[in-house]
């Protein structure tokens, strides 16, 4: 009984249960509503910070390949990681996806969007003690942005100019072309400022984050200890961190279920709900920009027409994928890459919804006949094959025959994705809308996977690009989204959340849109009961 | 005398040398089967973002444009000269990554082993001193059906049971270097008692078969007729003359403990072998491949040499062959 109330406690606390729930539930367990009453002030009392303690992580996505060095860092444990000992210059607000102050306090841009100041945040100390200036900015910059860099930043680093110090606190980007979104492209996680812009040594894992390393085995184990002179004495609340990688499903589920760990990432949807039922673990699901989805060239037949194109929109029933492949755990899409978790998009564009007469009736118009091929791996997203094998039952209804090839994993990317007219992918999402549809959608990207190409798509991009008033932004995004969805190659029916899992003894945790574990802010914002 | 010590120093000089031409066969088999996956370590690293260029400057900067065989060879030349290479996928020295795991995965066997070898042993004569009976009976049959689930089922099942719902050993056996000895024997416990158990009824099995097969001949009976006890007259006359099978056995179940380990490791995320060799295959990386599988090929052929050397050393009459 005493664990029930704890559950639902927690989940009080978490905003997974309503008041009105809570007093129901509490009902139903026959107790009487001012007891129900006061566990709810009880629960809210809790939640002021505890200090101390040591949290553990367990999480899938390290590998013994993993480097220190941040332009290096690839997946979710490095990426944590950098989140522990480092900072950027800008951040990305949990709540509406903008660009929040970090090491830089402020900013702000000539007209044209060429040129921009940075202002640095005053008495920032790194690691070894040192106070971080603008010297140590610019020479990140520079590292992640050189010729030959080897950073898996330089794709958003590519279009800067220059970057110049103005003193000691204050920096000068310049851009070959105007770009509203760089404090976006500054909160990427790639580009910590390091001492001397980690030339000397850019794994030594000195920064200015919540966490000093302590230390690291690549694929095993990293822990970091509380940096005193942090610049924020608000984050921070656990005295070490420590990220175990556990690649193994059923490894990370029963370190969660012994309470080994405080907190998973990467719960698998199909045994989520069991999880969620336990007294001492609660399922954590954000939903963010990634996506499932089946890009179609629309270079080639049978795609080029438009009309089979809208058929096979109209065939696919969104909510049967969400709830059958997702288990629940996502949002239907809009046969747009982007959605609410982005700032600047539109929440008020029509939802296409499952039609079977209008598909037939777009199929009849495009004069196709005989079966679609569509080639599916369980490599392009996991369910891939059932997804392809239930949009060919949906697909039925309307006449419309899908013929699903099932491909194995090996070479997937290479030789089916971006190369076969009809085949299922994923995409992670971008930091901002210009990046995502640059990437992808825009004529001349090398993963224009849809082969969709519109002069005026790109030419509205390149407006939205330099346009500072984020009104008129807001409408060429709008615009920019109709004619995706209308006109485009890519059937997305499905966003997929991100499914986290933590025990009642992690408190304080938020669900950020960016990813996964409070977009790896969990070390800095969470504490222990 | 003399003549013997020859004979059994030739052998161990002969068995050599053909362990070393089974390590070049073995490498070519392991650097064949894994140029013939689909895909290679260029691609696997790129995944979505393979791009023809992208793909096309990772292979030539990894060397994979040149052809199989020049590549099979320089590799054998430089691990001729000692050197395993570098890891294509991440940079690192091969040599320093497969040092620490291999000591996890010695750490791991030799505590398997040092567990399972006398309690297999001693189950063996106890069920030998209770043949047929109820005792025997209990030992065959609970031994037998372990070894008849495979080891990832044993392993969630201790999982679920000891970690998960007694909470008394951790689910997931992480080690590192800043560990107690006495942390890290509480990490690997579970992944030891689930070897343990996945080879106690071989060895089990075959100490009893071996002793029974002795028990009938004449001197067991003189010794019996003498009047010694029966744990006497199993322990001091016949395990003595059953001695060789059995270390045939244990050496095999050893040579297991190394090798067979990998669903092990991946089930407790232990740092070990298994566990680095599944991550490369993934990746495709050969070199790093080869190396471990060939540490894997040799420690089996080191081990088969020592059975069957041990088996002459307990036979007189293989030690002495007329």
């Amino acid at each position: 009984m005493s664990q029930v109330l704890d559950k639902f406690k927690a989940q009080v606390v978490q905003g997974k249960l309503s008041r009105r729930e809570l007093m129901r539930s509490a009902a139903a367990l026959g107790l009487a509503l001012p007891i129900a009453g006061s566990l709810l002030s009880q629960s809210a009392m809790a939640s002021t910070p505890n200090k101390g303690g040591r949290m553990i992580l367990g999480l899938a996505g390290g590998a013994t390949t993993d480097s220190l060095d941040p332009a290096l860092a690839l997946a979710q444990v490095a990426f944590i990681i950098l989140k522990a000992w480092g900072n950027t210059l800008v951040a990305v607000s949990p709540t509406d996806g903008s660009a929040q102050p970090e090491l830089a306090e402020s900013w702000e841009a000539q007209p044209g969007a060429k040129i921009w100041t940075f202002q640095l945040r005053k008495g920032v100390a790194f690691h070894n003690g040192q106070e971080m200036t603008s010297n140590d900015v610019v020479k990140t910059l520079q590292r992640h942005s050189g010729e030959d860099t080897k950073s898996a930043a330089l794709g958003i680093m590519r279009g800067i100019e220059s970057i110049k110090a103005d003193g000691k606190y204050k920096v000068i980007i310049e851009l070959k072309s105007g770009n509203a979104d760089l404090p976006y492209l500054l909160t990427d996680y790639h580009l910590v400022i390091q001492p001397n812009g980690g030339l000397d040594n850019p794994t030594a894992a000195i920064g200015t984050g919540p966490y000093e390393m302590e230390s690291n085995e690549p694929g095993v184990r990293f822990v970091g200890k509380k940096f005193k002179d942090h610049f924020n004495s608000a984050i921070g609340h656990v005295d070490y961190v420590e990220l175990r990688v556990l690649n193994d499903q059923t490894a990370r589920m029963s370190a969660l279920r012994s309470g080994q760990i405080h907190a998973a990432n990467l719960l698998d949807p199909k045994t989520a709900k069991l999880m969620d039922r336990l007294p001492n673990v609660s399922v954590q699901n954000t939903s963010g920009k990634a996506h499932y989805l089946f890009p179609m060239h629309c270079d080639k037949a049978p795609f080029e027409n438009n009309d089979l194109r809208l058929a096979m929109k109209y065939a696919i029933n969104r909510e049967e994928m969400v709830e059958r492949i997702l288990h629940g755990y996502g949002s239907v899409g809009n046969d747009i890459p982007i959605n609410g978790a982005y700032s600047l998009f539109s929440t008020d564009i029509e939802q296409r919804s499952y039609d079977p007469d209008k598909a037939a009736f777009h199929y009849k118009k495009s004069g196709h006949s005989g079966a679609i091929q569509l080639d599916v791996s369980d490599v392009a997203f996991p369910g891939a094959v059932d997804a392809g094998l239930l949009y060919q039952q949906q697909a039925k209804k309307a006449g419309i025959d899908i013929k699903v090839n099932r491909l194995p994993s090996d070479g997937y990317w290479s030789n089916v994705w971006n190369k076969k007219p009809f085949c299922a992918s994923y995409t992670g999402g971008r930091a901002t809308q210009d990046q995502h549809y640059s990437v992808f959608y825009s004529s001349p990207a090398d993963w224009n996977d849809t082969k969709w190409r519109r002069p005026k798509f790109d030419s509205l991009l390149k407006q939205a690009q330099i346009e500072l008033d984020q009104g008129k932004r807001k409408a060429l995004y709008r615009e920019m989204a109709i004619m995706m969805r209308d006109d485009g190659g890519a059937i997305i029916p499905m966003f997929n959340d991100y499914v986290d899992g933590i025990t009642s003894k992690l408190q304080g945790f938020t669900k950020d849109p960016a990813g996964s574990l409070s977009n790896g802010n969990v070390i800095s914002q969470c504490w222990l009961a | 005398m003399a003549t013997q010590h020859q004979t059994l120093g030739q052998l161990v000089v002969r068995r050599l040398l053909l362990g070393v031409v089974l390590l070049l066969l073995i490498s070519l088999i392991i650097f064949a089967g894994t140029e013939l996956l689909p895909g290679d370590v260029a691609q696997s690293i790129l995944g979505q973002s393979a791009t023809p260029e992208a793909v096309r400057n990772l292979r030539l900067e990894m060397g994979l444009d040149r052809p199989a065989a020049e590549r099979y060879l320089s590799w054998l030349s430089n691990i001729l000269q000692g050197d395993l290479g570098t890891s294509l996928s991440s940079g690192r020295d091969i040599g320093d990554m497969i040092g620490d795991r291999l000591g996890n995965t010695l750490f791991l066997a030799s505590s398997a082993a040092i567990i399972a070898v006398p309690l297999a042993v001693f189950l063996g004569l106890i069920a030998v001193l209770h043949r047929n009976g109820i005792v025997d009976k209990i030992i065959s049959i609970s031994t037998i059906s372990m070894i008849s689930l495979p080891e990832f089922f044993i392993g969630y099942l201790l999982i679920l049971l000891v970690a998960v719902q007694l909470n008394w050993l951790p689910s997931s056996s992480i080690v590192y270097n800043s560990m107690s000895f006495a942390e890290r024997l509480q990490a690997i416990a579970l992944p030891c008692i689930t070897l343990t158990l996945v080879c106690l009824a071989h060895m089990m099995r075959m100490t009893r078969a071996a002793i029974l097969n002795v028990m009938s001949s004449a001197y067991i009976e003189t010794a019996q007729l003498k009047g010694l006890s029966p744990f006497r007259v199993i322990f001091h006359h016949a395990f003595p003359n059953a001695i060789s099978p059995i270390i045939t056995v244990i050496v095999l179940n050893l040579a297991y403990l190394v090798v067979g380990v990998v669903v092990v490791e991946i089930i407790y995320v232990y740092p070990g072998m298994g566990q680095l060799l599944v991550d490369h295959v993934t990746n495709r990386d050969v070199p790093v491949v080869q190396a471990v599988g060939l540490i894997f090929a040799a420690i089996y052929i080191l081990l088969n040499m020592f059975a069957d050397i041990m088996a002459i050393v307990a036979n007189p009459r293989l030690r002495h062959p007329k």
